[in-house]
């Protein structure tokens, strides 16, 4: 059996930032393998150690420096990663959930993996609709929001909890082959261990082009345009306590003591 | 063509609040295109659903009677199927659970573009939707090129439409091809039970990924036991396993509404405001100025949490464990 997992990259923004050119400028972004994806991985490479002859494969569309997020998961144990860029990519200045979901589907196309693993959402961007179009590109069955996975390989049937608001979850029968987008919380993800991190140097990672996955730059044509990126307007007017730890704890005990909430 | 279609959306025999504040989303697109708004109930009881959901400013409500609950296979054809009959030309759904697991297929399947999680929509000749990123610490603006587009809603985002509403109640005959179907839901679960029911604390200590580490729960016990509060967390705190789900506030755990809620190292990402925007004082205790939080907080202290609890601790004689 093999699992493809998706595995993006994200960025995230220091406390303190400055916007230029329409993105945040880049010395105030950190890159960091997506938290939703690291479950995602966590749980492909539990079922690969549940299971005989169980292939985990990572997909990521991102430039170089995503090599070591990349490297990351393969020290966590998975087999072997796909990376796809290229010039084209490299240009293009909004990447849009279809394009992604082509892109990965071209992917999946080649691989033909039974389960397709991927993160509810990017920590970034959230748009938190890869996986679901995805499946319907490739013809998957899918389920989204999953906090519980038990695979009956046999049967070709993923046993799901979809976790819905409020404390309820949803129990469902989704037939395989699935893309399944993966929640926190679902597994404890491992660290990498030492030799994890040694063995994942000598891993496969293939880096294709569009042309290598049989697209061209037409994929990358989108209807929609990032127009402005800005900080949004506070609005809050919450009143801040200023001074040295001692003073504003004093300011907060204060309140709390007015308030009637804290007696002491 | 310039109609709005809005799918609403219910569980276990309820109208879920979002499909109101779908309406009130849907009205002010459709009162900028010129069109009308369609709204559109797909299984469970739908005639006392959309009796439920015809407020000021529905048009015209379609109901798809099939199976009782949410199942996604049915949702996608079904809407598929009425967009292609009502001709809109926008959908919008919810960016709830299930529109998370239906929008993008519908999507595709119509091959329109999808924008999810608006925050705002303007129309002057385009669609322009507003959406958050990076955790609400950026907002975006995505211009839409095409006539027609899927965009989902932010949940509490719009207000709740009121008032009786007179739109015409039409059934529509989904041809529903079974065997399409492929996933069955077989179940609903209850979790978060448990001994502490944080929905009614009126004094809430909340920490978030900020603690850093489980070694440095001991130091907020100190605070919740020397202050006589309830202890609640965000969700990482949760998933690591910290601490019970029963104590997770937000979307997919609780929803609190205390005196006073003291949001320690929480960012206030949309999810878990959901679930604490009710309390009646918010105060917030966070090193990032920046953090979405402080959109919500009446009170803060924009400092490091490891610096003022313990002085907290100490305001009320409290012991400050060593960490
Ligand atoms: C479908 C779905 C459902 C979800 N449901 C929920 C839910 O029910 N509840 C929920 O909470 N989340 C939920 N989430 C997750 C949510 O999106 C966020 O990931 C989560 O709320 C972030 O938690 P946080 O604020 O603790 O962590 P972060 O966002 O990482 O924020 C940590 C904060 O701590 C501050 N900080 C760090 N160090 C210090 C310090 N020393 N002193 C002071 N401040 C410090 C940082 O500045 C930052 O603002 C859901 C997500 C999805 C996709």
């Amino acid at each position: 059996m093999k699992i493809l997992v998706t595995v993006k990259e994200v960025a995230e923004v220091e406390d303190e930032f400055e916007i230029s050119g329409g993105d945040i400028a880049e010395q105030y972004l950190e890159y960091d393998l997506n938290e939703w994806d690291d479950y995602a991985v966590e749980e492909a490479v539990q079922i690969s150690e549940d299971v005989d002859d169980v292939e985990v494969v990572t997909a990521t569309i991102g430039p170089e420096r995503a090599e070591e997020t990349i490297r990351m998961a393969l020290a966590k144990g998975a087999d072997r990663a796909i990376r796809v860029w290229d010039d084209d990519l490299e240009a293009d200045s909004y990447l849009d959930v279809d394009s992604k979901a082509e892109l990965l589907a071209a992917v999946v196309e080649e691989e033909a993996p039974d389960l397709v693993l991927t993160g509810v959402q990017a920590g970034d961007e959230a748009n938190g609709a890869t996986g679901v179009t995805l499946a319907e590109k490739i013809g998957f069955e899918w389920a989204a929001v999953v906090n519980q996975l038990d695979l009956d390989v046999e049967g070709g049937v993923a046993n799901v909890h979809r976790e819905l608001e409020g404390g309820v979850e949803e129990l469902t029968e989704v037939e395989s082959p699935a893309v399944l987008t993966i929640q926190s919380g679902i597994n404890e993800p491992r660290y990498a261990s030492l030799r994890g991190i040694r063995q994942a140097q000598s891993k496969p990672l293939d880096v294709k082009t569009l042309g290598d996955v049989g697209l061209d730059a037409s994929v990358l044509e989108s209807s929609l345009n990032q127009t402005d990126l800005y900080e949004p307007e506070s609005e809050g007017d919450a009143t801040v306590w200023s001074g040295d730890a001692e003073e504003t704890a004093g300011e907060l005990a204060a309140f709390l003591r007015d308030k009637g909430v804290v007696e002491a | 063509m310039s109609d709005v279609l809005a799918i609403t959306e219910h569980r276990r025999g309820e109208l879920r609040d979002v499909s109101l504040e779908m309406v009130s989303a849907g009205r002010d697109l459709a009162d900028q295109t010129g069109g009308d708004l369609h709204l559109a109930v797909v299984s469970g009881d739908v005639d006392a659903l959309a009796d439920d959901v015809n407020r000021e400013g529905a048009d015209a409500i379609h109901t798809v009677e099939y199976g009782e609950e949410f199942n996604h296979d049915v949702y996608t054809q079904a809407i598929e199927q009425l967009y292609a009959e009502v001709d809109p030309q926008f959908l919008l759904a919810p960016n709830s659970v299930n529109g998370m697991d239906y929008a993008p297929a519908v999507a595709e399947g119509l091959a329109l573009p999808l924008v999810t999680d608006a925050i705002d929509l303007a129309y002057d000749d385009g669609l322009t939707v507003t959406r958050e990123e990076y955790g609400g610490k950026v907002e975006t603006t995505i211009d839409v090129e095409e006539d027609h587009a899927a965009v989902t809603i932010r949940p509490a985002e719009w207000p709740q439409a009121e008032g009786t509403g007179d739109a015409a109640i039409e059934a529509f005959d989904a041809d529903i091809d079974e065997s399409e179907i492929k996933s069955t839901v077989t179940g609903y679960e209850e979790v978060a039970g448990g001994d502490v029911d944080i929905s009614e604390a009126d004094f809430l200590v909340s920490i978030g990924r900020g603690i850093d580490e489980e070694e440095n729960l001991p130091l907020i016990e100190a605070l919740v036991e020397a202050t006589d509060a309830t202890l609640s967390s965000s969700r990482p705190i949760v998933d690591n396993g910290w601490l019970p789900a029963n104590r997770q506030v937000g979307q997919s755990g609780k929803v609190v509404t205390p005196d006073v809620y003291i949001a320690i190292g929480i960012s206030g990402a949309v999810q878990h405001v959901a679930g604490m925007k009710g309390a009646d004082t918010i105060v917030a205790i966070n090193t990032d100025p920046n953090a979405p939080i402080w959109d919500l907080a009446d009170y803060g202290i924009e400092d490091d949490l490891f610096d003022v609890v313990p002085a907290l601790i100490e305001e009320f004689g409290g012991e400050v464990p060593d960490l």
